[in-house]
């Protein structure tokens, strides 16, 4: 096994795609994730890769576009309200099928909102954040090591399957540290015929485009990209599951939510209640098939998020809400503490949450 | 969760609060604990209170978060008023007596008084104040071992600032030997 370092959640990402192959970074600083870019500024120039703080967000996530057409590695990040200044450039990467990284290291909203740890823009990356029919797969760590390891994951799934991958954390994710071992297995190479790197006069012109004004055309284009999504969410879905092997209370949560659920599970089981967690590592594809399986042991649901309950939905639509589903939340930066989970795991063991 | 220790460092931003729970964070985990380090990061710290949290346990750790340290080490006055009454019962307050005017109200934690910033201003290395309280931490808590001192140190100490080793150690040293 590797040496494990300390380092932050966002240093983490930048060193994992690094190692991954990405030698393209565009940002523009927000907090809570400036750390991806200071870091990225500091060793991009050694290794031959490229910095670049562009003048805004809109102009970053052009940049992205623009190095993805060539078939090169490359990501952004930046943090909620950044994001959304992104979903032109996110609609974009989608209606050109191509493979791009985005981290999203999430602050309260809406608006210019605060600068705390939030999981409000749920919506907005499991739906796609732009216009138009499309999906983004979208990581959710909950740990420094993760904050790592799914870097290295969302690079392959975006070349793997030609679309965005968003990584998206929260405030805590990024600014914590934890020990991370960096070793990962070498990087799949995908061939890419459609890049733009230049014909030689050797073959056609590579297009890389969006814009298809014939109805039939692009009509096709949608569906053929829905016949990769249903790919995707048969094969690439990930979860945790813990202590559910004998539970009557099914928590779920994502991040920094599942880590203080961990907490409360582990008390709530000293005081003999039978609570357990499905965490979803994929947000899209959401791991249907536990919590579907789950609906037939459990008696309850607790979906514990930091928003004002948008998980819940794909929690209730998963279940077919064969069972109830409750929600625990705070939102605006505040994180819920244990002891508010377990009173809710309480709440709903004694039958008092209707 | 008796193999767990919940420390919280508080007081001014550049008082190297944040490199102190760092120091114990690399110390533990060079000890083969598990081990969270989590930073204020609001404007606090631009000028005003800041902490950091820092979690060594034998178990793998749950939320990075600590509502009730059972250890608290605090290096302003504000801190302390906010935090004391947050300590678990039976748990530690380190305080920086050069710097906070009052002593600890609470009768069912074990309190200690160290004049750091004074001490560490008298020994020629005036920032390292946050390493002796440091250093009396280990002795009162043993949260992390005194032994190998300098394995926790090489891994926190920028290459920056590899002269201030020994004297991070020393301050340290000095902490632990510190009665009172």
């Amino acid at each position: 096994m590797s040496e494990k370092v300390l380092m932050k959640g966002n240093e983490a990402i930048a060193e994992a795609a690094i190692r991954c192959g990405c030698r393209h970074y565009f940002g523009y600083p927000i907090t809570p994730q400036t750390e991806v870019a200071a870091y990225m500024a500091k060793r991009m120039p050694k290794i031959d890769g490229v910095f670049l703080q562009a003048e805004s967000e809109i102009a970053a996530i052009n940049m992205v576009i623009g190095v993805a057409a060539t078939g090169k590695r490359v990501m952004t990040s930046s943090s909620s309200p950044g994001i959304s200044l992104k979903a032109e450039g996110l609609s974009y990467l989608a209606g050109c099928d191509l493979p791009a990284f985005v981290v999203n290291v999430q602050r309260g909203g809406p608006g210019l909102g605060g600068i705390q740890p939030s999981q409000s823009d749920y919506f907005q990356a499991t739906r796609g954040g732009g216009h138009g029919d499309y999906h983004m797969i979208v990581l959710a760590p909950d740990s420094v090591q993760e904050m790592a390891s799914l870097t290295v994951k969302g690079f392959d799934l975006a070349d793997k399957y030609r679309m965005t991958t968003m990584l998206l954390a929260d405030g805590t994710m990024g600014q914590m540290m934890e020990p991370v071992s960096l070793e990962f297995d070498e990087p799949t190479v995908y061939e890419k015929p459609w890049a733009v790197t230049g014909t030689g006069c050797k073959r056609e012109h590579n297009i890389v485009n969006s814009l298809f004004l014939k109805p039939e055309q692009l009509e096709e284009e949608n569906l053929a990209r829905y016949e990769r999504y249903k790919l995707i969410e048969q094969n690439e879905a990930m979860w945790e599951e813990y202590m559910m092997d004998d539970a009557d209370i099914c928590i779920v949560a994502f991040g920094i939510a599942a880590r203080v659920s961990k907490n409360a599970i582990v008390e709530a089981r000293k005081k003999g209640i039978k609570v357990g967690l499905i965490r979803p590592i994929t947000l899209w594809p959401f791991p249907k098939a536990p919590l579907a399986a789950a609906a037939d042991k459990v008696k309850a649901f607790l979906s514990v998020e930091l928003s004002m309950g948008q998980m819940i939905e794909d929690v209730e639509l998963a279940t077919r809400c064969k069972k109830p589903v409750h929600l625990c939340t705070r939102v605006g930066g505040m994180i819920m503490s244990p002891a508010e989970v377990l009173a809710k795991i309480e709440a709903i063991a004694k039958g008092d949450e209707a | 969760m008796s193999n767990t220790n919940r420390i919280l460092i508080a007081g001014f931003g550049g008082q190297g609060l944040l490199f102190a729970g760092k120091f114990l964070a690399y110390k533990g985990l060079t000890e083969g604990r598990q081990v969270s380090w989590l930073p204020s990061y609001g404007p606090e710290m631009r000028g005003g209170t800041c902490n950091c949290s820092v979690i060594l346990s034998d178990e793998p750790v749950g939320s990075p978060i600590i509502e009730n340290p059972d250890i608290l080490m605090v290096m302003n006055r504000p801190s302390l008023d906010k935090f004391e009454p947050t300590v678990e019962a039976g748990g530690y307050i380190f305080v920086d007596s050069a710097l906070i005017d009052r002593k600890v109200e609470r009768e069912d934690v074990k309190a200690f008084y160290i004049p750091a910033t004074q001490m560490a201003s008298d020994a020629g290395f005036p920032t390292l104040a946050n390493m002796i309280l440091v250093g009396k931490i280990i002795r009162e808590t043993g949260a992390v071992s005194y032994e190998d001192l300098m394995a926790g140190l090489k891994k926190c100490v920028s290459a920056r600032h590899q002269d201030l080793m020994d004297a991070n150690f020393k301050a340290i040293d000095m902490g632990y030997r510190y009665e009172g």
